[in-house]
């Protein structure tokens, strides 16, 4: 491994071949995309409640299994998407009652591992429900590409990018412009303010966990119907980690962009570094990606600023 | 009546500071080392030693480990796997290259090691905190494993990629490899963790345990009172994962015998973690009984519906485990989230007056 090969070589490549990366870049815009949907789920939840929902990967998998398991059993798609959204309503409403509630005012740390217990939980109950087989999701967009300008793009991938954009903006919407919303965001800024409005905090986390599930449910379609709906799904949880401390736990545009920067990034350095070191660095170098930012901004580029007083 | 601590007047300052100041504590101390040391290889099986106490002792090992870093010093940490595996890694490393070299001094050496790594991943500490903290950490736990699996020198070149424990003797008894008996393995084990235990309980009580409760509790406050952050949580990385070190090198060459990267994975750190918050968060002796909590809960999971004569299918079986055990966490979560150290507490709160109310 010589200076040439790690620090002039790779620049050469893309330099020579730039539509080949162009590529790579594109491939790592719609992988950055499918990370954020998974981070929102997170910071959705975290900015209500101030729970890190390790639990995520966990609601991920088993939206999708609960897609997959009623369109198996002849159920339109709508229909099975409607009847998910509720399914995954009745699951933030049990989990308010069940875990959260008598856990209100703990450590966060106790809330994190109560939601760890929370995800093993879930993966056992989704595959003891629906099954444990790898499943098929078809929702009728073909996994081919076409040409753009000389470059090839993947149409479920562009799909993914277009509805998760949509997503954002109607979550933008949400917390912007209605009533649900702007109470989402004052128990945001501080629970106890929002508390004194008449704000129900207990409505608030039904309906965060709520919206959380949905996102969860979309992505899950997303990745689903790319890699097959399997145990594995509920893995990606990790892979949103990263994207949360570069973006911030709190900031929903930084988990876009957090999620486009390490999906870029991992991409790039997969193709053009990984074979330098053997390969299969997907699964650390987006760690190593967010580290230097927090490093210098350690609430994340997004983040609220942290201020801490005695 | 038994569990009466008046009349026991402490007329020195070693006795009143003692770790054990209540005689019926010590005695009762006394009275399980002795059991463990004698009784335990005399009666215990093969099966119980090696499905249930060594992994008992192992996993207490580390849990006390990671229980310095987050219970003590307050720094979560989510990468007890992979120092554990650098502990596992490095031990096979030496004693292969060495093997006339003590094993047990070889497993001092790779917590040496871990404990080095450790430090390094314990820099941005100082920078970062809570649940970002926790992330970077994760960042140890991918590369370290990752490295492990890429880097063929780690294995000796091994084309299966799996480490093997030699066997080597200690004081003339074989006490890794296959040919070890499960009684010496016990023995081994029993006699680091209580060394250690002791190592660890006297250093949380002593000058450094308290800064590091201090940078804990309020780390602004306690940098304002003269405890360096940077000395203190360094500190805190290191001994952690020169425990953890220990216990991940005793995993491979006392218990699973060879291993590969897939048993330091991810899994591995959460266990421990869920060993700590169970057991108790800054409590030595809630270590052991988180560890007990996650060994004995899997394995009484697996032989319940035998024994009440339900036949299950093996997933539905496995995914029911699953379930339990998460529902099992969250429940103890709501119960005492202090963990069972707490109870234990509260348990000799109530034996101090039982069987008088007043």
């Amino acid at each position: 491994m010589t200076f040439w090969q790690v620090f002039v070589a790779p620049f050469v490549d893309m330099a020579t071949n730039p539509r080949f990366f162009v590529e790579v870049v594109l491939g790592g815009i719609f992988a950055g995309v499918m990370y954020s949907l998974v981070a929102l789920g997170f910071v959705l939840i975290f900015k209500a409640s101030g729970v890190f929902n390790f639990a995520q990967g966990a609601m991920v998998l088993f939206a999708a299994l609960t897609l997959v398991g009623f369109m198996e059993r002849k159920v339109p798609g709508l229909v099975a998407f409607a009847l998910t959204v509720a399914v995954m309503a009745i699951l933030a409403f049990a989990i308010e009652r069940i875990v959260l509630r008598p856990l209100v005012n703990q450590e966060q740390i106790i809330l994190f591992m109560a939601t760890i217990g929370l995800s093993y939980f879930l993966d056992g109950f989704g595959e003891m429900l629906w099954g444990a087989d790898v499943k098929r999701l078809d929702i009728g967009i073909p996994d081919s590409s076409f040409q753009v300008a000389g470059v090839l793009v993947n149409e479920l991938e562009l799909t993914a990018a277009i509805v998760a954009g949509a997503l954002v903006g109607v979550l933008a919407v949400l917390f912007q412009r209605t009533r649900i919303g702007r109470a989402l965001r004052a128990v945001a800024d501080d629970h106890q303010a929002a508390l004194s409005l008449g704000i129900s905090l207990r409505s608030i986390w039904i309906v965060v966990w709520t919206v959380a599930g949905i996102v969860a449910i979309v992505a899950g379609v997303m990745w689903g119907s790319k890699s097959g709906v399997q145990f594995s799904l509920s893995l990606i949880a990790l892979k949103a980690l990263p994207v949360l401390i570069l973006g911030g736990f709190t900031s929903v545009p930084g988990a876009i962009v957090g999620g486009l920067i390490i999906g870029v990034g991992e991409k790039v350095a997969e193709v053009y570094w990984g074979p330098l070191v053997g390969g299969a660095i997907e699964n650390w170098f987006a760690y190593a990606l967010a580290l230097p930012f927090v490093l210098f901004r350690p609430q994340g580029l997004f983040g609220e600023k942290i201020i801490e007083r005695v | 009546m038994l569990y009466r601590v008046a009349g026991q007047f402490k007329t020195t300052y070693a006795s009143d500071q003692a770790i054990f100041p209540i005689a019926q504590d010590r005695w009762f101390a006394l009275l399980g080392l002795v059991a463990a040391f004698v009784g335990v290889p005399l009666v215990a099986n093969e099966y119980w030693l090696q499905a249930i106490l060594i992994p008992f002792l192992i996993y207490s090992l580390a849990a006390i480990g990671l229980n310095i870093l987050t219970g003590y010093a307050g720094q979560l940490s989510l990468g007890t796997g992979a120092f554990m595996a650098v502990g596992a890694y490095s031990a096979f490393k030496m004693t292969t290259a060495a093997p006339q070299l003590n094993i047990i001094i070889v497993f001092m050496l790779s917590g040496l090691v871990a404990a080095g790594v450790g430090l390094l991943f314990g820099l941005p500490s100082l920078r970062i905190k809570g649940f970002y903290l926790a992330v970077a950490t994760l960042a140890a736990q991918f590369f370290l494993t990752w490295l492990f699996n890429k880097v063929p020198w780690f294995v000796n070149y091994a084309s299966s990629g799996t480490i093997t424990a030699p066997p080597r003797t200690f004081f003339g008894a074989m006490v890794t490899g296959p040919g070890a008996t499960a009684q010496a393995r016990y023995l081994v084990a029993l006699a680091l963790v209580v060394a250690f235990a002791l190592a660890a309980k006297n250093l949380v009580r002593g000058h450094v345990g308290r800064s590091w409760m201090a940078i804990r509790d309020r780390d602004i406050a306690a940098e304002i009172i003269g405890i360096r952050p940077l000395k203190t949580k360094l500190l805190a990385f290191g001994i952690s994962s020169f425990y953890c070190g220990v216990a991940g090198a005793e995993l491979v060459f006392l218990y699973l015998g060879s291993a590969e990267t897939l048993a330091f994975d991810i899994s591995l750190s959460f266990l421990v973690l869920f060993m700590v918050i169970i057991g108790g968060l800054g409590s030595i002796l809630g270590s052991f009984l988180g560890a007990a909590f996650i060994v004995i809960t899997p394995i009484l999971l697996t032989n319940v519906p035998q024994f009440i004569g339900l036949q299950l299918r093996v997933d539905l079986q496995k995914h029911i485990e699953l379930m339990v055990f998460g529902g099992l966490i969250i429940l103890f979560l709501i119960v005492e989230p202090h963990g069972l150290a707490r109870l234990w507490q509260i348990t000799k709160q109530k034996l101090r007056l039982w069987p008088f109310p007043y």
